[in-house]
């Protein structure tokens, strides 16, 4: 689950991280009110879980309140990477001394958390990681141990010579580790973090991910969550326990397995057809997770064709089948439908569909073949 | 032969008494699995289906029945405890189904049972059947016959799709291993190649990859470098669009890293005969194993 740059900010804050005084404006009147109380020039930036906000347009500097309104204007309500901004962060603009690059994310070759540092700031890390690779400094943590004060202070003298401002890095290391931990992050990162002429170091930006699995033990991140950043077909998928994403082809998947939910997808291309989404219903056979499925895939309007796939191991194809006549009956389909079902209980299944005027295949092959021509030609299955 | 499970595996199933513990183990004993002990806090001294003796904990259960393989049916936030009782309980083996199991767990779990030289498969993975000898978590029976090849997986369905085809045009298989669809899991490819590289039984393998990481990548290296046996692969989510969880929290195409593309350029590069569709498995492994 992705959270939003003032929600990352107020965690880390919360461990001590220092970051810029803000707050958050949906109107620009808000956006105006907030500048002027804080009395100073401000950054206005957009809250949309999408990177490359800077390049869009999403992030101004604001001298006066007066500008801040006008920004804000312009920010609210644009679209960044298909996503529509609702809320803007409005900050006090920091000075800049240099600016650091400083993340933590979960290494799946490694199987640890590893730190990423380097001086190289306020920039893409990729980049630097491909281009100047001795550039970043890369620690894992045993997160049996924990990051350790020495961890630390490496990572605080890589980034600075100044041994205050070493101290500082370093502190902020643990401060964001204690973080990353505590919230259950895939990854976490400050970029940039600032150092001021002054001599202190700030997080100016902050993200988080969070591993959807750790949501069950940390009910006050689950409430970070904001849906009006998803699309609504996928906020209703999950809340009915199915994992759905959204693409922009015709031929509606309903599958059991993820596995095999992407091999029908890919199967679907092949055949010259494009997917319309990503959808598992899952290993258990309840009737009830088809019939939402049907209703989430019926609501696109670009879906010409639905194609079942599904393998009937602990699923019982029976109940799937159950479920595709409950749901038709309820709401009579107004694309046509192929159906693939094999395994568990396939006869019981195959008569079911037959006995209410539905037509079933055991072939995934010939299924996806079938679905693919319906969909271009609109013809009924 | 067969890798990791044979005849002589005893099971401890672990959440026993749960939903999907109590399904799979009838399913797992009736497929003739040696099932000597379950596990469930507080149920000790009780009886599993009037067969198989219950205890409070799995180092209970070692000492009462031998048990050397344990499968894990209990909850994800569990799930991790449950894995490190076993392996500090002297389980050589250790198969976890538990979907959900958060990472950041699994930092900790991994070092564990690597330093007490135990082998945990999973977590959110299938098990492993070797067919006709023993079954260690949901992959059905009846897909599976005994033959020559290895089947390794980071999928569940998928891997049932492929081994069902292969067993209806008569290809049978030694053992076929899920080893799951997290970022972290405690066996990879490679433990598997080795193992199907190492016995005498297995004469081909069938791997089914997906996107995310770069595990595919280094089996490739692997095959090129160190098998001498034929490996068949698959790489599922070349439709994927990056950056989103394709239901496997593992499965997923970070920045531009873990593509399928990248993959399929791999298994060519190691001369790994690739599956464009997963029907094209028969085939490709038939002309191997000739």
């Amino acid at each position: 689950m992705n959270i939003h740059e003032y929600q990352a900010k107020e965690l880390l804050h919360g461990f001590g991280v220092p970051i810029p005084n803000g707050k958050i404006a949906t109107t620009p009147a808000e956006a105006e009110a907030i500048a002027k109380e804080f009395g100073v020039a401000v950054m206005v930036k957009a809250q949309v879980h999408a990177g490359g906000r800077g390049k869009a347009g999403g992030v101004k500097f604001c001298k006066t309140p007066a500008d801040a309104r006008e920004k804000a204007t312009a920010i609210l309500g644009m679209q960044i990477k298909g996503l529509t901004v609702e809320k803007v962060l409005v900050t006090v603009a920091a000075d800049i001394g240099s600016e650091a690059y400083v993340g933590i994310i979960v290494d799946r070759q490694r199987k640890k958390p590893v730190f990423m540092v380097s001086a190289a700031g306020g920039i893409d890390i990729e980049q630097v990681a491909a281009q100047t690779p001795e550039k970043i400094l890369y620690l894992p943590v045993d997160t049996r141990y924990g990051l350790r004060g020495y961890e630390a202070m490496r990572m605080g003298f890589f980034l600075y010579r100044d041994v205050k401002l070493a101290k500082q890095a370093a502190k902020i290391m643990q401060q964001l580790y204690s973080a990353f931990m505590a919230s259950g992050c895939s990854l976490a990162e400050i970029n940039p973090l600032v150092a001021t002429p002054a001599g202190e170091l700030i997080a100016v930006d902050g993200k988080m991910v969070i591993d959807d699995n750790e949501l069950d033990r940390h009910a006050e991140i689950e409430a970070l969550r904001d849906v009006s950043s998803e699309a609504a077909s996928e906020v209703d998928a999950r809340n009915c326990n199915l994992t759905f994403i959204k693409l922009d082809g015709n031929v509606g998947c309903v599958v059991n397995g993820a596995g095999l939910a992407m091999a029908t997808m890919d199967l679907v291309k092949y055949y010259g057809g494009e997917p319309a989404n990503f959808l598992d219903i899952g290993g258990s056979s309840n009737p009830e997770k088809v019939v939402n499925a049907l209703r989430i895939i019926t609501a696109d309007a670009n879906v010409k064709c639905i194609l079942f796939n599904i393998f009937g191991g602990i699923t019982r194809t029976d109940d799937v089948a159950n479920g595709i006549v409950t749901a038709t009956k309820a709401n009579p389909l107004k694309v046509p439908i192929v159906i693939r079902l094999t395994g568990t209980n396939e006869e019981i299944a195959m008569k079911i569909l037959t006995d209410n005027g539905f037509s079933a295949s055991a072939d995934m092959d010939e299924a996806v073949k079938k679905a693919v021509a319906t969909a271009k030609g609109g013809k009924a299955a | 032969m067969s890798i990791f499970i044979n005849k002589d595996t005893k099971l401890v199933v672990q959440g026993i008494t749960g939903r999907d513990g109590s399904f799979h183990t009838k399913q797992a004993i009736e497929y003739g699995t040696n099932v000597v002990a379950g596990v469930t806090p507080g149920k000790g001294r009780q009886t599993f289906e009037g067969a198989v003796p219950i205890f409070n904990n799995v180092y209970d259960a070692v000492a009462k029945t031998g048990a050397n393989t344990s499968v894990i049916y209990v909850p994800p936030m569990g799930a991790a405890d449950a894995i490190m009782e076993a392996v500090d309980a002297g389980i050589a083996l250790v198969v976890c189904i538990t979907e959900g199991v958060p990472v950041l767990d699994m930092t900790k779990v991994y070092p564990f049972v690597k330093e007490r030289g135990a082998r945990l498969v999973g977590p959110n993975c299938p098990g492993v059947i070797s067919p006709a000898q023993a079954k260690v978590g949901i992959i059905p029976g009846r897909i599976c016959i005994p033959g020559p090849v290895g089947v390794v997986s980071r999928s569940g369905t998928l891997t049932y799709e492929v081994v069902y085809q292969l067993t209806r045009a008569g290809i049978g298989q030694t053992t076929c291993v899920g080893i799951g669809g997290d970022p972290i899991n405690g066996t990879n490819f490679i433990d598997c190649l080795s193992a199907f590289e190492k016995d005498p039984s297995t004469k081909a393998v069938a791997l089914m990859g997906e996107i995310g990481g770069t595990d595919e990548q280094e089996a490739a290296d692997f095959v090129k470098n160190h098998m001498t046996k034929p490996v068949v692969g698959f790489i599922a989510g070349q439709t994927a669009p990056p950056g989103r969880r394709m239901g496997h929290a593992g499965a997923i195409i970070s920045g531009s890293a873990g593509t399928a593309a990248e993959k399929v350029e791999a298994f060519k590069a190691a001369g790994i005969g690739v599956a464009v569709r997963p029907m094209d498995f028969v085939e490709l492994i038939r002309a191997k194993l000739h």
